[in-house]
């Protein structure tokens, strides 16, 4: 028997090749996203190594998401305190704040969405474990005013070379530098700063220029003398700590700044991994479909098989055998595509800014039990039914022509793919509803999503019926009787039909989910601008960072401005996640136009809050209610003075004064700011622009730009969506070409009289290319169907959240459409060459 | 053993088969498969082709009906040298010139047997003649299941309504691969029937491979074929004289001349 089903697999190379592609698919997508995030890890957390001392003395509170910087600092007299300590070799003040950025010799600033840019002090003081920290590799440290040190990367990507002045921008109060580089910094043990740029000053003059000229660090290292732990030297630094500070070991820094990074990138890992959950789920439809024909097909030999006395254990286990062996197979050429994959994501993180070439990638055994599990259980669990349905076929089949499945087994079918989609609709109700509270929402609405798409592809052969009478009497009318002949081989087998076009379905679903979403989105971002934009311009940095506060003393100077309102960001930690605050000066709320939905600007006081109104529903707060946050100086308790409605102008969830922010430690730095111009005032983007030409990380839009600029990036956020779901699309149209190939094979005789009676190769490739449409056709209006479906119950559960605009964008779902039949033209190109290419003779004497 | 007489002037050949030879493989392996054949088949004659397993005469009604290319030779059907033709040539010979009736899978199993019988007009974009029609329907005697299914019908009647999409088209030449084969006797009979009154009432040409002697009675003629040659045919055959050739070629085959 084993033999047996070998031979088979053999006999059936092409055809297990296109159903594999779906599995290698879904597994190389599952591999590299666990070799890419691996490397991360390993990468991460052996690369912060070299950022940390052996102890870390840094303020309490310090660690706030987004990594924003703080205020608040450790005293400069500390060090020599710590450097006296015994089981401390030394110790080093280190300064580093970031949004510094350096101009390249293109006039172009270096940096990123990702990665800081970081200015500090040249410290010399080595890492943790004694580990080298970065060391100078060419030049000299910077030894006073006006000279900078670059590490070797940033000296590279920029351009400049040492002896060169290096036009740098900083979010401080002198927001242009001019410093000479003397020197070029490099890790000798190896290692690298992540791809963020670091610019190195003289002690004295980085603490001018960053800690407002203050006698102090950011955080010291302290250096353990031999034979001292880091955790032995840790406590022994606690004791002389005054309030507020904090010692941690440097081991435990490194892996919560890599932690921290790895969070803000996670979305990444999960994102990857339910698109390889989507392409197996579209996978193993293919697999069961194709498993079911080729059942089908060797009925008649799996029947003979029995009569010639086989159990059907044996036969059942000889169709199970074979789909292990192409589980196998798949998972191994996945393998070895997902490590491919992984590189290339590599290098898509190189060209955004996250260098990780340093890092060999890395292949934990987890990697290699997850793909085998992955792609051995889904092609096994999809070829169960059809190699359960091969014990139903009874010896005597051997002897009959055709196999017909009995009708009552669609009709069950219907009815479990009824039940499932019902139980499907609740589960989507209770995930995106809060009417039954049942913890974490987004599982509920993925499995209901499953549910429904698995429950219509059951119910697909009945709910398909009409579709295809439909499209057969309308090809017959059209295209005549070859038209009438696809339209009945369409029909001959409902269930195979539909099996096929869910694959499409099922990618058309979520396309069509995602563009509504994405056009809602659009809709929403264009009519808060339209609704709530105030003034004449909008300044912000073209890495939505932070900017100098100079820039708007600056530009309240420029001719024709009449005003600026300013408004400054930051994060903090909030109820386990973290939250967005934004700042302003109480008095320009009117200014910003805000509507407050309760309380007044007046009650903006010191610690108190202004809520989002979809913030306070979603955590239920109203006036009066506290609000505890973790920010850079530790945990604060604000008072809710006030709710405001959404508004273009003010992005966060949280909004208070400066006096308020500043107090919880976040830098002086502006994020947003509103141009107001004097009446009459014109050309007013040319003066802006000119005003900022020195400060090419800041640009002034008027509000067609603010608002395009608002829609960029859901337009890319689809785009890749799309593109994801390219590849589910894919397989689809391999699931096309494999049934419709299959199905020639099985009616080659039937190929072959319809050619002996006069049918042209032409009129046969029609024949086959129309069969072909009417599957991608039918998939594609079940997809659109349930898309806009789940699009609308999507965007009416988000509607609380702000999205409050549903739009369906019908140009696109007209594309789907016309996309499908094309798909569908495509996939018969290479059946219908194979039938057209049939020897009549051949054809006709085939078994 | 008669001479087998290859040209009757008295009647006009709807196929002419000259010097035809047919052989597949290469080398060692090579099998003769038909061995210079020169035979015509008359129009408005039905002529059976006889012989034992591996006598050629199922390779010899491929290549005439142009499903087989001739390695030399030549096929003319109604003056048309079939050798050269290409694919789509062939098609409009097919369509036009020649009907089929298979031993067994002979209907498309989606469509009635209405639209099987009227299937090749359809292809060729013609309308069927409605007197020709309703005439070909009624000798087909299959009442009230035209709009049936194959599957619906008995193997006699999906044989018939083969035979009637066969004459549908009114092809210069009915070529049948063993029609009965796999038919009851009864059953057979009555195609062999239908293709009898066809050549009968219509002047239409059949030829037809077969191994039944009770089959071929019903024909004209019967040409022999013993290994890829013709050995003997003759005209208005019975059974018994059937049989007796039949006997006869056996006979030559056991006495053992078959060294090659």
């Amino acid at each position: 028997m084993i033999r047996a089903a070998l031979k088979s697999l053999l006999a059936r190379k092409v055809r297990l090749v296109m159903s594999t592609f779906a599995i290698v698919l879904g597994v190389s997508f599952v591999v590299s996203t666990l070799i890419f995030s691996d490397t991360l890890n390993r990468s991460f957390v052996s690369l912060f190594a070299y950022t940390v001392g052996d102890v870390v003395v840094q303020p309490e509170g310090g660690d706030v998401p987004g990594g924003g910087d703080s205020t608040a600092t450790v005293p400069a007299e500390l060090v020599d305190t710590l450097a006296a300590l015994p089981g401390a070799a030394r110790a080093d003040g280190q300064i580093g704040v970031q949004g510094v950025y350096v101009v390249d010799t293109d006039g172009d600033p270096l940096g990123g969405f990702g990665p800081p840019s970081i200015g500090g002090n040249w410290s010399d003081a080595p890492a943790g474990n004694g580990l080298r920290s970065l060391a100078i590799v060419e030049g000299r440290e910077p030894q006073g005013p006006g000279e900078v040190v670059l590490d070797a990367e940033t000296a590279d990507k920029s351009g400049w070379s040492v002896g060169d002045v290096v036009p740098m921008i900083t979010g401080e109060e002198t927001a242009n530098l001019e410093p000479t580089l003397v020197g070029i910094a490099d890790f000798p043990d190896g290692g690298s700063l992540n791809g963020a740029t670091l610019a190195a000053f003289e002690t004295s003059t980085a603490q001018d220029l960053f800690l407002d000229g203050e006698d102090v660090f950011n955080d010291v290292w302290v250096t353990a003398a031999d034979g001292v732990t880091q955790a032995e030297l840790r406590d022994r630094v606690a004791e002389v700590l005054p309030d507020g500070l904090e010692a941690v070991t440097g081991d435990s820094e490194a892996d919560a700044q890599a932690d921290e990074l790895l969070e803000a990138i996670s979305f990444l890992t999960i994102f990857l991994l339910i698109f390889a959950g989507i392409s197996l789920v579209v996978g193993s439809f293919l697999i069961v479909n194709t498993f079911s024909i080729l059942v089908a097909q060797r009925s008649r030999e799996l029947a003979l098989l029995r009569a010639l006395g086989a159990s059907r254990r044996q036969v059942t286990r000889s169709v199970q055998l074979e789909s292990f062996i192409l589980g196998v197979l798949g998972s191994t050429v996945g393998l070895g595509l997902g490590v491919l994959l992984a590189i290339g994501l590599r290098a898509i993180f190189a060209t955004i800014g996250l260098d990780l070439s340093g890092q060999a990638l890395v292949y934990s055994p987890r990697t290699f039990i997850a793909a085998y599990a992955v792609g051995i259980v889904v092609t096994m669990a999809a070829a169960y039914l059809p190699a359960r349905r091969t014990a139903r076929i009874a010896p005597v089949q051997a002897m009959r022509d055709d196999i017909a499945l009995p009708e009552e087994s669609v009709r069950k079918r219907f009815r479990n793919g009824l039940g499932l989609a019902v139980l499907g609709a609740l589960s989507l109700l209770v995930g995106l509803t809060d009417l039954v509270d049942l913890g974490n929402g987004a599982w509920y609405t993925g499995l209901g999503v499953l549910a429904i798409l698995l429950g219509v592809t059951a119910m697909s052969p009945v709910l398909a019926q009409p579709y295809l009478e439909l499209t057969r009497a309308l090809f017959a009318r059209w295209f005549g009787s070859i038209g009438n002949l696809a339209g009945q081989n369409s029909l001959r087998n409902p269930r195979r039909t539909a099996a096929t076009a869910s694959a499409l379905m099922i990618g058309l679903t979520l396309a069509c989910t995602m563009a509504i979403v994405g056009a809602s989105a659009k809709a929403t971002v264009d009519k808060q601008i339209e609704d709530t934009f105030v003034g004449d311009f909008v300044v912000s940095s073209i890495f939505s960072g932070a900017f100098s506060s100079s820039i708007a003393t600056r530009l309240e100077g420029v001719d024709g401005v009449e005003d600026v309102v300013s408004q400054r960001f930051g994060f903090a930690q909030y109820d386990g996640g973290f939250a967005g605050i934004g700042a302003t000066d109480p008095d320009d709320l009117d200014r910003l136009d805000l509507t407050l939905a309760t309380g007044s600007p007046d009650d903006l006081t010191l610690d108190t809050v202004l809520l989002g109104t979809g913030f306070a529903r979603s955590n239920d707060l109203t006036i009066g209610d506290t609000v505890e946050l973790e920010v850079n100086t530790g945990t604060v308790e604000w008072t809710v003075a006030g709710t405001f409605e959404a508004s273009s102008l003010v992005s966060s969830g949280l909004l208070t004064s400066l006096e308020t922010f500043e107090k919880a430690g976040y830098p002086a730095q502006d994020y947003l700011l509103v141009v107001y111009d004097e009446p009459g005032a014109s050309d007013m983007q040319t003066k802006l622009d000119r005003a900022l030409a020195d400060q090419p990380i800041v640009t002034a839009k008027d509000q067609a730009a603010y608002a395009a600029e608002q829609r960029e990036p859901i337009d890319q956020f689809v785009l890749i969506i799309f593109a994801l779901l390219g590849l589910a699309l894919l397989i689809a149209v391999l699931g096309i070409v494999n049934t419709l190939a299959l199905s020639v094979i099985e009616r080659t005789r039937e190929v072959g009289l319809l050619r002996a009676i006069g049918v042209s190769r032409g009129q046969l490739r029609w024949m086959i290319t129309l069969e072909s449409v009417v599957i991608a056709s039918l998939g594609a209006i079940l997809g659109v169907l349930l898309g806009i479906g789940f699009g609308l119950a999507l965007m009416t559960a988000v509607r609380d959240e702000g999205l409050d605009v549903i739009r369906v964008p019908f140009g696109q779902v007209a594309v789907f459409l016309v996309l499908s039949v094309v798909i569908g033209m495509l996939a018969a190109i290479l059946p219908a060459r194979r039938a057209a290419r049939l020897d009549v003779l051949d054809a006709i004497s085939t078994e | 053993m008669s001479e087998p007489s290859p040209h009757d002037s008295s009647r006009e050949p709807a196929a002419r088969v000259v010097g035809l030879s047919k052989t597949y493989g290469t080398g060692e392996a090579v099998v003769k498969a038909l061995d210079d054949v020169t035979v015509d088949l008359y129009a408005g004659e039905f002529t059976a082709v006889m012989g034992p397993s591996g006598s050629g005469k199922s390779t010899l009604m491929h290549v005439c009906a142009a499903l087989d290319q001739p390695t030399s030779g030549e096929v003319l059907i109604g003056g048309t040298s079939i050798g050269s033709l290409s694919d789509k040539q062939l098609t409009m010979l097919r369509r036009e010139e020649i009907g089929f009736v298979f031993q067994s899978f002979n209907l498309v199993p989606t469509l009635s047997a209405e639209e099987n019988i009227t299937l090749p007009l359809a292809i060729a974009g013609r309308k069927p003649d409605a007197g020709w029609f309703d005439q070909v329907i009624s000798t087909v005697g299959l009442g009230g299941r035209l709009k049936h299914k194959p599957n619906e019908l008995s193997g006699g009647q999906q044989q018939r309504v083969a035979v009637a999409r066969a004459l549908v088209s009114r092809p210069r030449i009915v070529f049948a691969d063993e029609p009965t084969g796999n038919l009851d006797s009864r059953a057979g009979a009555e195609v062999l029937q239908l293709l009898r009154d066809s050549v009968d009432a219509h002047g239409q040409t059949v030829v037809m491979v077969t191994h039944d002697p009770v089959a071929a009675a019903y024909t004209d003629r019967v040409v022999f074929l013993a290994d890829g040659r013709v050995v003997d045919e003759v005209r208005d055959p019975d059974r018994d004289g059937v049989l007796e050739i039949m006997a006869r070629m056996t006979e030559v085959a056991d006495s053992g001349d078959v060294t090659p």
